[in-house]
Formats: C-alpha cells, sequence, structure tokens
C-alpha cells in the first residue's frame, strides 16, 4: 500500500521536494536509541535525563534561531523562570508534576511574550544584547528574592508528587528519565509539525529573506513575536523538567554559561533540523562528562577544540556533515 | 481615468541631502509607465517610499483613494502593492518552489497554519507551479535559489512578485546585470502581464524603456525633470542633456 502510494507520487506535485512531516526510518531508529538506553544502562539514567531535559532546551533555542533566524544569548532566562515557577509551586503546596509543567511552560511563555517585543525591534547585535539582558536581569532578580527564592543557596525541599499518582521520583533516576523522555518527545512531535507547516515555512523565511517578507505581505514581527513566545514556553518547560527531576533549583538555570552553552550545542549539532539541537546536547553532555572525568579542570579546552573544528569544518555541525556525506554517497551511486 | 497610484508631494530627505524632492506622480490603473534617471536620482528611494520601506519625510502616498503613507510594508501588499528589487532580495536557502509556495500561502492567509504540512496546500502548491511554469522556472523548482544561475534568480525576482498577485507592480531594475537576450525573455514575461495591472518600470536600458512605457518619467537630482510620452522624452533637449548625453559620453 505505502509503496503504491509512493509510486503514485512521482507524478503529482505531492513528489515535488516540500516539507510533508513523513518520518524517516533513520528517525525512528534515532528514538530506539533512548529507549534502548532505559533498559540497557541503568548507570546512565541520571545523566540521560539531564541530557534529554538540555536536548528539549536545545530544541527551544532552535526554533528561534535555527529556523526564525533570531539569535539569543540568554535563552536561560525562560529555562530559569519555568524551573523556579515549577519548583515553587511544589514548596507552596502543588506537586503534581505534569500539571506544575503546564504551568512552568505557560509562564515561561508569558514572560517570553513580553521579551519578545523587545528583541523582535532590533537587528542582531541589539537583539544579543537584549538577550543577555534579561537573562542578567533575571538572574539578580532571583538572587535578590531569597526569601521566595532562597537566593545562592537555590530552592530545596522541592518534594515531587507520584507521577500520574503511580510512580514515584526514584533515586537511579528511571522514572525521571522516563518522564523526560516522554516530555521531550510529545514536545519534539508538535514541533517537527511545526516546522514542516506553512507557519515553519515561512520561519524559514524569515530567517533566508529577512528584508524580502515584508515584500510578499508578511507580517514579520508578528510572526517573530508567536514563535519567540513558543520556544519561550518550549524552554520552561524544559526548566520546569529539571525542576521537577532534580527537586532544586538553583541559581544557574539563569546563568549566562547556560545560554551560551546551549548555543555551542545547538552549532555542534546543526541550527535549523531540530535533530541537530539533540545530537549537539547529547554530544555536549556527555563530552562534558567525559572529559571532565579525565581532567576535571581543562575539560573546556576540549570542548573549545571541537566547536572550532566543527565550525570551521563541518558546515551546518554534524547533522550538516551527515547531510552532506548522504548527498555525495548518493552522488556517487548515480 | 482610474488611479491606481499617486504620491503628494513625496519627499525624503536625509540630513540635508534631499533623495526626492516633491514628487507628485499619478499612475492611471494599467499603466506602463517608466521612471528613468541617472545613477543616484532617487529612483529606488521613490520605490522604498511607495512600498513603506522608508517614511517619507513630508508628502503622502495613495492607493486608488486610499492613503496608505503610514501602513506598513506587508499591508500595503495585502493591499495590491508588490515590487522587486534591484539587487537579489530572494531566499537563498529555500528552493524556488517553497519560496514561491510560501508567497502564494502569504497571499492566501494560509501561512500563520502550523497543525498541516506545506504539501498539503495543494492548491496553493499547485498554483505557484503553474507560476513557475509560465515563467519557465519549473525545471528549477526544487533547486536551491541560491544554486541557480543569475538570470534566472531574476526571474524568481518576478516570481515572488508576481505571486502576491499585484494590481500594481512596481520592477525595480529587473534586467539588471543580465545580458540582453535573456532580459529579452525576462521583458516578454513582463509585456505578458494582464493588462489592467498597473506596472511602475525603473530601467537603465533605453532601448527597453522605450519599447516598453507609454509614459516616463525623468528623475533628476531627486526632482521630476519632465513627464511625457516616449517620443516627447525622446525629443527633449534637457533629458538629452543629462541623461542620454551621459549615456552617449560613456
Amino acid at each position: 500500500m505505502s509503496v503504491a502510494a509512493a509510486g503514485a507520487r512521482t507524478d503529482d506535485p505531492g513528489s515535488r521536494r516540500l516539507p510533508d512531516g513523513r518520518w524517516h526510518r533513520m528517525e525512528i531508529g534515532f528514538w530506539l536509541l533512548p529507549i534502548a538506553a532505559f533498559f540497557l544502562l541503568p548507570g546512565f539514567l541520571v545523566l540521560g535525563s539531564q541530557i534529554l531535559i538540555v536536548a528539549l532546551f536545545a530544541l527551544s533555542l532552535d526554533l528561534i534561531l535555527g529556523y526564525a533566524g533570531i539569535v539569543s544569548l540568554g535563552h536561560a532566562a525562560f529555562f530559569g523562570v519555568g524551573a523556579y515557577s515549577a519548583g515553587l509551586l511544589v514548596t507552596h503546596g502543588w506537586g503534581e508534576p505534569l500539571s506544575g509543567l503546564v504551568l512552568a511552560g505557560a509562564i515561561a511563555a508569558l514572560v517570553g511574550y513580553v521579551v519578545s517585543f523587545l528583541v523582535v525591534r532590533g537587528e542582531d547585535l541589539a537583539r544579543l544584547m537584549v538577550t543577555l539582558g534579561i537573562g542578567l536581569l533575571l538572574y539578580e532578580a532571583a538572587n535578590k528574592a531569597a526569601f521566595m527564592t532562597g537566593g545562592v543557596d537555590g530552592l530545596s525541599g522541592v518534594v515531587m508528587w507520584k507521577l500520574l499518582g503511580v510512580f514515584a521520583f526514584d533515586l537511579g533516576g528511571k522514572v525521571a528519565f522516563a518522564y523526560s523522555l516522554m516530555v521531550l518527545f510529545i514536545v519534539f512531535v508538535l514541533m517537527r509539525r511545526l516546522v514542516n507547516s506553512p507557519f515553519g515555512l515561512s520561519l524559514r523565511g524569515l530567517r533566508e529573506g529577512g528584508k524580502r517578507m515584508p515584500a510578499i505581505g508578511s507580517p514579520v514581527r508578528s510572526r517573530q513575536v508567536v514563535i519567540f513566545t513558543i520556544a519561550a514556553g518550549v524552554a520552561g518547560v524544559a526548566g520546569g523538567l529539571l525542576a521537577q527531576t532534580t527537586q532544586f533549583v538553583g541559581l544557574e538555570v539563569f546563568g549566562f554559561p547556560r545560554s551560551a552553552e546551549l548555543l555551542i550545542m545547538l552549532v555542534l549539532g546543526g541550527a535549523g533540523r531540530l535533530y541537530g539541537a539533540l545530537i549537539g546536547a547529547a554530544l555536549f553532555m556527555i563530552a562534558q562528562e567525559v572529559l571532565s572525568g579525565l581532567n576535571p579542570v581543562y575539560w573546556q579546552f576540549w570542548i573549545g577544540l571541537l566547536l572550532v573544528v566543527v565550525v570551521l569544518s563541518a558546515r551546518g555541525g554534524v547533522m550538516g556533515a551527515a547531510e552532506a556525506l548522504q548527498a555525495s554517497l548518493r552522488g556517487k551511486a548515480i | 481615468m482610474k488611479v491606481a497610484l499617486r504620491t503628494e508631494a513625496l519627499s525624503k530627505q536625509w540630513g540635508g541631502f534631499r533623495a526626492n524632492s516633491d514628487l507628485n506622480i499619478v499612475l492611471p490603473q494599467g499603466a506602463r509607465h517608466a521612471l528613468i534617471g541617472p545613477n543616484g536620482a532617487g529612483k529606488t528611494t521613490f520605490i522604498n517610499l511607495l512600498t513603506g520601506v522608508f517614511t517619507p519625510t513630508s508628502g503622502k502616498v495613495y492607493l486608488g483613494d486610499q492613503n496608505v503613507t503610514h501602513l506598513p510594508q506587508h499591508q500595503r501588499v495585502k493591499r495590491g502593492m508588490a515590487r522587486t528589487f534591484q539587487i537579489n532580495t530572494l531566499f537563498p536557502g529555500l528552493t524556488v518552489l517553497e519560496s514561491v509556495v510560501l508567497a502564494v500561502c502569504e497571499r492566501r492567509g494560509i501561512a500563520g497554519r502550523w497543525m498541516t504540512t506545506v504539501a498539503k496546500q495543494r492548491e496553493a502548491v499547485e498554483e505557484a507551479e503553474n507560476l513557475l511554469e509560465s515563467l519557465r522556472l519549473l525545471e528549477e523548482a526544487d533547486a536551491l535559489t541560491r544554486n541557480l544561475p543569475y538570470g534566472k534568480q531574476r526571474l524568481v525576482e518576478i516570481a515572488l512578485a508576481l505571486a502576491t498577485r499585484p494590481k500594481i507592480l512596481l520592477l525595480d531594475e529587473p534586467g539588471a546585470g543580465i545580458p540582453s537576450a535573456e532580459s529579452a525573455e525576462l521583458f516578454a514575461v513582463i509585456a505578458a502581464l494582464p493588462a489592467d495591472v498597473t506596472i511602475l518600470l525603473i530601467e537603465h536600458d533605453m532601448e527597453l524603456v522605450f519599447r516598453f512605457a507609454e509614459a516616463i518619467t525623468v528623475l533628476v537630482g531627486g526632482q521630476v525633470l519632465t513627464e511625457g510620452t516616449p517620443a516627447q522624452i525622446a525629443a527633449d533637449e534637457r533629458v538629452k542633456e543629462v541623461y542620454l548625453g551621459e549615456a552617449r559620453h560613456v
């Protein structure tokens, strides 16, 4: 059936190279990896949850940077808002994970919506500075509001209720990993829809031809506001997940390093491809774990070297290199 | 005579430099109007004022009888004004078809949809393909815009403008930088546009201008030097001096 359908496509408009949202076999294989890890690598699950959460965070940056071409050095602001929202909700007596996560995303989206009006006004450099500034602002605000956030000591006592009323968060991180994976996958599927849609095409239009967009009748500002708000919401969900699964929120969720590392991950993996964000996050976190194990002081040296090599040699990061390889193999086959 | 586009004392000043001063230009519906003038005469500035890229220092722009002076660019497009760019302003990393589909989706008001895929917008895709076919770009539909030869990219410029189904089309040197053999093809496309589309053409190639235009405005130093039929302009001594003469000297 599917073969016949694919065969019929060659003559009609559907055979053109347009985003159609069909799942590739490689994608299914990709998602089997974390499931396999869950069953086969119990010792990996704590780090694994961290990777999944950061991957979700990187996805949110990919929406604005990779797709819409909006640079940001302060994306951690929304991660932090989500983390504190989720954390404070628990310390104020509501420990139900899913509703807490939704609320964390909604609050971060609201903050993102307000901030977006400052961000869409400027050009790249102005955007870098505005987003950087917002990040610093929120960091210090959380620091000052120690009565609420715990300040530099962080917010502890984030004790979650059972997930779905059944699964208690365990020390081995099994529930945290499965929970993070489910959330990541659900958000990923939604984002995958979004980037393959006409709206997603218009985002790529913004990135590729920002000057042309108004000339074809596109309301550029409102598109940017929408995607910035969505990205902030997703970042908030990622922050909320971190708070819920580690049962702690530290000031560093707002920190500049978090925003900067996020950019590195996205560039390593390849921006504007969704999977690049996931691969970049995994690569960065695993490299960090391995390298800091080898030498706890100088591990950033190797990350820096890796970054420079990837940026200079592989356009589009790991995903870009894979695509180039695939294209050249196909070329040889013909 | 129905007026499609009209400016009233339109001026743009940067510091002490008057790029456009007191331009009163009227384009009847269906006009084939050319705007000529030496480099730096303010032709592209005029287009940017018409389309809303710049805000005028003073003066007004009317689409029909509607004052659009303070409307943002995209809303002027929605009201039927489209332009091409002198320097390619395309979507280099999108395929040709994606670019045109995007423009069609924007016009149809469906570019904000996100629960469906681009490939499923059958009507928009079909419309885009028909447009590409009419411009003989269909073979390049799946190529990335940045990989097209320059002459084809100039055609994509026009395709993107036409995808908005303009009532008024502003063409800013559509043939800039392409050899005359290819520009003949390009102007055949322009000549074949529906008669009720109002066209304002900026062009340096005098031969093309005289063949295409029914009326010509000569801009010098941001001001209208004269206006008339091609025959009148060709006979005007001042025009010869500042413009045609200059070309002869080169």
